[in-house]
């Protein structure tokens, strides 16, 4: 007969809701990224609701109230230089940076992790990828996408195609290297010795034990590219002057500065605050998913 | 039928190295029937655990078979292209490894990782392979299999984990199965549960099994024959009976000396002079002869043949004489 297990009466009871309940718990000691996370949640829900929280169009002009200051009636905000209303540019800016951020975010490390998981995994393509990839990274982030944007001309669309290109090989770099230390683990050399394929073994097995790097990457990344359309469209590159964009809005408010600061500091204030909150819970979910800085 | 479920023939396994090519195994053969425990002992080094890598075609990249065959069924895997390999393994050839802490992914549940084999190669349902599976747990005993299924290798004991392990692997019901040290990263207790296991599940499944191990004491429990190898060559090959009350070779002769007795009160470990020869060092002709308290002159200079006495071949001058009194077979090489 067999010896069974003496262990019979252990708890299986750690179910998935009880693991989520830990980890937030562990994120809400980071007081910074909460603060971070909420001004996230603001930004995202601002954009979400933008037609209902604002009363006036972003774009529509309106002569008779130019550059009114802050805390004006009807415009709590102030309104721009064609006298359209700073609170609802600001709120609809939230919504593109956001929907720019996102989408060539998730572009970007989409193709990053499947080029660093080849990379990774098969040696001759390793020099290969890496090759191209150390070439990109030899020019500033900055200058490759106006590079990109020289090419493919001035919009908001190859903006976002600009941002992914330029975010592509940081997040292949990383992801490579996180399969070159997993595909050494024992559980994949078991894997391979049940017989599974080389797309078994890089999609199911390797890439679930190197989400960690990712899901940081591509936090952190959401301010550097949300930062970078601003800098492309307050250079002229990114969005026209009238669409509510920050870095545009920037741009436009710059000649009256001394007149009507608002009109600068107001998406300057967005920018940054929206950039640090991503930055600081990139910072956060590091801390948390890396098991070497567990113990704060 | 075959007589020898798998057949090894002149071996030969060689890495390429910063220094050129280096052989770790020199031509070794053995055969396995079925159903059979053979057991490889030997140190460190001495090139079992590669032999067994290559049986499954999992040899390092840098490695790779430079001569003679792995037969497996009639079929040479040797030949095999890597799609052809990869439908065996796990399905008729599988390998359970040394270590049950980290030989199972952290981020999947025992259940999902027992139902891999059974999608991988039978194509089966979640449902079936969840019947399938916790029908696979109980039979290497583990208890409330149905709750286990739920639970993450950390949740388990190395115990228990080895036991999934085992689950796993003859998940399809191979035909042989490699174990790679299976028990040395577990505590004795657990270890002799675990050879019990094995030897239980050997004729339930009617698999052969091919066990690479250093402890002389697991290969008594378990083995069937037993495979001596030193250095890249076996030595010394025949049942365990044979291999233990009349070991032939020096090298053996030293490795069952140097288990501790707990009988004798003041027992003193005989160790063998020496270390193992690295890879790159030639040595001309017995590889054992420098730590060998034997040696003579024809040893230093020619490699001794295979001398066969009684089911029991030997790789050693010595027993030329005594292999030319009986009717024996000699191997030349």
């Amino acid at each position: 007969m067999q010896p069974q297990t003496t262990e019979t009466s252990v708890s299986v009871k750690v179910s998935k809701n009880e693991a989520l309940t830990r980890r937030l718990k562990q994120f809400f000691k980071y007081k910074l990224a909460v603060i971070g996370l909420i001004v996230i949640l603001v930004q995202i829900f601002l954009a979400i609701f933008a037609n209902s929280v604002t009363s006036y169009s972003p774009t529509v002009q309106d002569l008779t109230h130019v550059n009114l200051k802050p805390g004006s009636p009807g415009h709590w905000l102030g309104t721009d230089n064609y006298g359209r209303d700073m609170w609802s540019r600001l709120v609809f800016g939230a919504r593109l940076s956001l929907m720019v951020g996102f989408s060539s975010v998730i572009i970007g490390t989409v193709i990053g992790t499947l080029l660093g998981l080849l990379a990774g995994f098969y040696k001759f393509l390793d020099t290969i990828i890496m090759r191209i990839s150390d070439l990109m990274f030899a020019f500033p982030g900055i200058l490759l996408a106006m590079l990109i944007i020289a090419i493919l001309g001035t919009s908001l669309l190859n903006v976002v195609i600009a941002i992914s290109i330029w975010s592509i090989p940081s997040c292949a770099r990383i992801v490579r290297g996180s399969v070159l230390s997993l595909k050494k683990q024992e559980y994949i050399t078991a894997m391979r010795a049940l017989g599974a394929s080389h797309f078994r073994i890089i999609f199911q097995h390797i890439l679930p034990n190197g989400t960690a790097p990712i899901i940081v990457f591509a936090t952190m990344h959401m301010g550097t590219a949300i930062l970078s359309t601003s800098a492309l469209s307050f250079l002229g590159l990114g969005a026209e002057p009238s669409t509510p964009e920050w870095g545009a809005m920037i741009s436009a408010g710059q000649q009256y500065m001394w007149q009507a600061p608002h009109l600068v500091i107001i998406p300057g204030i967005a920018i940054m605050l929206v950039v640090f909150a991503f930055n600081v819970v990139g910072d956060a979910l590091r801390d948390m998913l890396d098991p070497n800085m567990k113990s704060r | 039928m075959f007589e020898h479920i798998l057949e090894v023939k002149d071996l030969g396994i060689q890495f390429k190295t910063a220094e050129g090519f280096l052989s770790a195994v020199h031509g070794i053969s053995f055969n396995v029937k079925r159903g059979e425990t053979v057991c490889i002992v030997g140190e460190s080094g001495c090139g079992k655990s590669v032999s067994a890598l290559s049986l499954i075609g999992l040899l390092p990249n840098n490695g790779e078979v430079y001569k003679g065959a792995i037969k497996f069924q009639g079929k040479d895997l040797t030949k095999l292209t890597s799609d052809e390999i990869r439908k065996l393994r796990g399905n008729d050839i599988s390998m359970i490894f040394q270590e049950p802490m980290t030989a199972l992914n952290p981020v999947f549940t025992i259940g999902y990782q027992l139902r891999e084999p059974l999608k991988i190669h039978q194509g089966l349902n979640k449902a079936r392979a969840n019947q399938v599976a916790i029908d696979l747990l109980r039979q290497v005993g583990i208890s409330v299999p149905e709750q286990r299924m739920k639970q993450y290798p950390h949740e388990l004991s190395g115990g228990m984990r080895q036991r999934v392990m085992i689950a796993i692997a003859l998940a399809c019901n191979p035909k042989i199965l490699i174990a790679d040290e299976p028990t040395t990263a577990l505590d004795v207790t657990i270890q002799a549960q675990i050879l019990e296991l094995l030897n239980d599940l050997k004729q339930r499944f009617e698999t052969s099994v091919v066990m690479i191990t250093h402890d002389m004491g697991v290969v008594a429990e378990v083995a069937d024959r037993v495979i001596v190898m030193y250095s890249g060559e076996i030595v010394e090959q025949g049942d365990v009976e044979t291999i233990f009350n009349h070991p032939e070779h020096p090298y053996t002769q030293g490795l069952l000396a140097s288990v501790p007795n707990v009988d004798l009160e003041q027992d003193i470990l005989e160790a063998i002079p020496g270390t193992m020869p690295n890879l790159e060092e030639q040595i001309s002709g017995c590889r054992f002869h420098p730590r060998c308290p034997f040696a003579t002159d024809k040893c230093r200079e020619t490699k001794p043949d295979i001398f066969s006495i009684d089911q029991h071949d030997v790789r050693c001058w010595l027993k030329e004489a005594e292999a030319d009194g009986q009717a024996s077979r000699i191997i030349s090489n």
